[in-house]
């Protein structure tokens, strides 16, 4: 049980690229050496923006939905769990469907693995592996109440996705409209460093 | 002759790197540890607190140590992944010999005894200071101590130096000039509050990772954030203003920084009057500074450095970090003086949420400079010239003054007299200096010159491979100790597993072998690091980096003690400096003019190009760990050039090409990666590769006059498109690993149609 007095909120400005939550996550006791976390450069050519992507956890998640053996189930408190083994036909509907493009079918298992919110850990009073090592807190595991105190951005739960209209437990930290997503050094420069 | 006995290629397929892919067992073995260990990370000099899980004498992954107060848990993938390293199937676990057929284990006892002869051959034949010793500061306190005093009355030379003169020598000089003693003036905690944050020449997201936390909880607070580098690094990305210099310039913006400060009158005048001198001089030094001079020379515009001054002179409070982007200098230290004035200048320092420091990039890099591990330094930061600072060490150690040697030659300048013939045998440990000492084919020529050369390490490395004894030592948690942190805060290094095989920690190694050089009073009872760590605690006291009043049990019921702490009762000084009380004799800090002048090797019509180097977030230092880690390698199997997308085009490079990178030592070619991260006049090579992937292969040997640092940071070069048929062998090689690595692990997911 992930207490429903935490949030967990991904701020991608801070992001610094360096994996460890893709290396810590394949650390867990319950998927050995299967990270379940997307780190993404944005567009290296143009800047240094990376970009995590952790499980969203949807309130009406749509992996589920989608899912012809009912295999993926969301629990009270709020938490979007893996395929169940027994049920998981690995068909990829889930893969393919999800908005984010978080669920990965796992050679050799043939089974959707995700996150669950690290219930390992969470169920005894410790973050998220991912939240906890982060070096930079792009990936931030708090209570609810704390965050106004931390973080000045806004955190965000609704999206439109084409169509869609997804609400979900994590947030994403909306960025600072003043930071450039994208710079390039010689505008920096006199005269464009020429 | 110290040739490789075999071809380098056969050498890597037996000694690697090889790539440990998985724990102990596989992916699949019972991760539940029999117990988990407090300890810290063996990489960068944050030392953040992890726990490490051990079963069967093996560690078997990590645990986030979150009551840890620096780091909370947060590590970095090196961190994270840095168990790999151990139950490594290039581990060396028994001695080795250089034979015609290639290298061959040996017992330990004949390779201890060998050493020995061979020591004591070279020493006869040619003096006691043809012997030198080369060490490094990923070593505990005690094994840095160690080696200090191991060199000086175990081999008798006078010739040690060590890895450090690679990395914050320049930070250390600056500092015990300007303050009077070398410590970052604050704990990291002091960065939390500050008003702005002054980053020069730090990639502080790749190279210090824990510190982007600290900067971004103040940012959080409305601190504003300036970072001064050639290239706009991850943390830069975000900064309220981005200073991207011409590599080579640094002093030229502090001077031009100081000199707005002054025109506008954003001068702490009381605290200059009080708590300094030398102002007068520094000022009359960047009177023609003008923010047009500073422009022209640095290449960054006028409005960006009046606006950098007005931000940092008009805040309250402030922090300043540097690293080696400003270090790396044959005028390092001036360009940290250049900083430590701009700081002085506003009287910022020794207050709440007023800080400065360098980032230390070496795990030990501070304690490892502290305690006589440096050619010209005895332990408690003393002076090896210093009469009464001899007098007092002579009389800890039980010596008399004669039996002391005097000021030695720093690392470079013993690889140059290697080269020249002057020094005949060499004991390296902890240093890789084929892959991290500038001029790659210099040292590489030096080292074939060796009469007798004997590495201590837990690989072979490159380095190692020019050896004719190799010694297996111990990994980090192998072993205890202390180390002292980028912060200045006196940590634990626990004991996780035992090493394997004849493997032994360095400490026993080097007292093993002063034994047998007949010098066995002055480290016979050395049988243990605590007791190494005491007679330390003695040998500090009262010098500027006392440790007297520091001891295991304090440390970890302190979680960590800030030095000086001279008595038991002490507490120990997180933040230094207080009231305006400098470590000079009459209390004050002294503002040193930093004239401008350029770097050794400028840009002109052969080599039009500046290059750069620097460090990815995935190794640390040489790569003698890292490049062995199967994760880290598959995120950076090899190096690249950095290179703007102007530039490229004028070369007709794209994303990938072939990029042939000539200087005056050397060329390489590498795979081109376009961004417009990075000034259009400037490329950029990380060097954690040895070899022909060496970036080293085109430093040059340039050093600061006062520190002995190289000047990593500023080479002339010029480009040229190559075929891609010329990458590199080893390139390849590194690519089809790390391909292998990716499809080799349970983590992929199937191809999705």
């Amino acid at each position: 049980m992930v207490g429903a007095e935490f949030g967990f909120y991904i701020d991608p400005q801070r992001c610094i690229g360096c994996r460890a939550c893709v290396a810590s996550c394949g650390e867990c006791g319950t998927h050995r050496g299967r990270p379940m976390i997307h780190l993404d450069e944005m567009d290296r050519f143009a800047s240094t923006q990376t970009g995590p992507t952790v499980c969203m956890h949807c309130e009406d998640p749509i992996c589920a939905q989608v899912c012809p053996a009912d295999a993926i189930k969301r629990s009270e408190d709020g938490v979007v769990h893996a395929a169940q083994k027994p049920r998981c036909i690995a068909c990829s509907n889930c893969e393919l469907s999800c908005p984010f493009g978080v669920p990965i079918i796992f050679r050799g298992l043939e089974q959707m693995l995700k996150c669950d919110l690290c219930y390992d850990r969470t169920s005894v009073g410790h973050r998220p592996m991912c939240a906890t090592v982060c070096p930079s807190q792009a990936l931030l595991f708090v209570r609810h109440e704390e965050l106004a105190g931390m973080r000045g951005n806004r955190p965000l739960r609704e999206f439109e996705i084409g169509a869609l209209r997804i609400t979900t437990r994590n947030a994403v930290m909306v960025p600072d409209p003043e930071i450039p997503l994208n710079l390039d050094a010689s505008l920096l420069c006199p005269e464009g460093g020429r | 002759m110290a040739h490789t006995p075999q071809t380098l290629s056969a050498l890597r397929k037996q000694f690697g790197p090889h790539l440990n892919l998985a724990p102990p067992g596989g992916w699949t073995a019972d991760p539940e540890p029999d117990r988990v260990v407090n300890t810290h990370c063996c990489f960068c000099g944050q030392q953040c607190g992890i726990k490490l899980k051990v079963k069967d004498n093996k560690v078997i992954g990590f645990d986030p140590w979150e009551d840890f107060p620096f780091n909370q848990g947060k590590l970095c993938p090196k961190g994270v992944k840095r168990y790999l390293q151990g139950n490594h199937p290039d581990r060396l676990v028994s001695a080795m010999k250089r034979t015609e057929a290639g290298f061959v284990p040996m017992d330990l006892e004949e390779a201890m005894a060998r050493t020995t002869t061979e020591i004591q051959r070279v020493q006869a034949a040619h003096g006691k200071d043809s012997f030198a010793v080369l060490s490094g500061v990923s070593l505990t306190n005690e094994k840095s101590y160690l080696v200090g005093k191991f060199a000086r009355l175990g081999l008798q030379t006078k010739n040690l130096d060590y890895n450090g003169r690679l990395c914050m020598v320049s930070a250390g000089a600056g500092n015990k000039k300007a303050f009077g003693l070398d410590r970052a003036a604050n704990s990291w905690a002091d960065i939390e509050g500050a008003e702005v944050i002054w980053v020069a020449g730090s990639n502080v997201a790749e190279c210090s990772p824990i510190t982007t936390d600290y900067i971004w909880r103040a940012r959080d607070k409305g601190a504003k954030l300036i970072v001064v580098d050639p290239r706009i690094t991850p943390l830069a990305r975000t900064a309220d203003l981005v200073l991207p210099l011409k590599p080579g310039t640094d002093s030229a913006l502090t001077n031009g920084i100081l000199h707005l400060l002054h025109k506008w009158n954003l001068i702490d005048w009381d605290f200059v009057n009080a708590h300094t001198n030398g102002f007068e001089t520094a000022l009359e030094v960047v009177k023609d500074c003008t923010p047009e001079w500073t422009s022209a020379t640095t290449g960054i515009p006028v409005s960006a450095i009046e606006k950098a001054a007005r931000m940092w002179g008009e805040a309250k409070t402030s922090f300043l970090l540097h690293a080696r982007g400003i270090e790396h200098h044959s005028k390092g230290v001036e360009n940290v003086l250049g900083c430590i004035n701009m700081v002085l200048a506003t009287g910022r320092i020794g207050r709440p949420n007023c800080g400065y420091a360098t980032i230390t990039g070496q795990g030990n890099g501070q304690g490892g400079r502290e305690h006589g591990h440096k050619c010209d330094q005895l332990p408690g930061n003393r002076d090896i010239s210093n009469p009464e600072h001899r007098a007092y060490i002579c009389s800890v150690w039980g010596c008399t003054d004669e039996e002391l040697p005097g000021v030695g030659q720093s690392a470079q300048e013993i690889m140059n007299a290697i080269h020249a013939g002057e020094i005949k045998g060499l004991l390296c440990l902890c240093f890789n200096p084929l892959v991290s000492l500038p001029d790659t084919t210099f040292t590489r020529e030096a080292l074939e010159k060796l009469e007798f050369f004997v590495v201590l390490d837990f690989f072979l490395s490159e380095t190692a491979q020019h050896a004719d004894i190799v010694l297996p030592s111990a990994l980090h948690e192998e072993d205890e100790g202390t180390s002292t942190s980028a912060e200045g805060r006196v940590i634990k290094i626990n004991k996780a597993v035992d090493a394997p095989g004849d493997a032994r920690p360095d400490w026993q190694i080097l007292v093993n072998l002063a034994h047998r050089l007949g010098r066995g009073k002055f480290f016979d009872h050395f049988t243990s690091p605590e007791i190494i760590f005491n007679e330390l605690r003695v040998a500090s006291k009262g010098g500027t980096a006392d440790y007297a009043g520091i001891s295991y049990e304090k440390i970890e019921r302190q979680q960590g003690v800030f030095w000086p702490c001279p008595t038991e009762d002490h507490p120990g000084t997180p933040r230094l400096f207080e009231q305006g009380h400098f470590a000079h004799p009459d209390g004050k800090a002294k503002f040193i003019p930093t004239p401008w002048r350029p770097p050794m090797e400028v840009v002109d019509a052969d080599y039009p190009i500046w290059l750069t180097t620097g460090r990815v977030i995935f190794h640390y230092l040489s790569g003698t760990q890292t490049r062995r880690i199967g994760f880290l390698v598959e995120q950076c199997p090899h190096p690249y050039v950095e290179i703007h997308p102007r530039l490229a085009e004028r070369y007709g490079i794209t994303e990938g090409d072939a990029l042939e990178v000539t200087t005056r030592r050397g060329n390489l070619v590498l795979p081109a990666k376009v961004v417009t991260t990075i000034r259009p006049d400037t490329v950029f090579i990380p060097y954690h590769w040895p070899g022909k992937l060496s970036v080293n292969q085109l430093t040059a040997r340039h050093l600061d006059p006062v520190s002995k640092i190289p000047e990593f940071k500023v080479s002339a070069c010029r480009l040229r498109k190559v075929s891609k048929d010329q990458f590199p062998e080893e390139l390849l090689e590194l690519r089809r690993m790390a391909d292998q690595a990716s499809s080799n692990q349970p983590h992929l997911p199937e191809q999705v149609m």
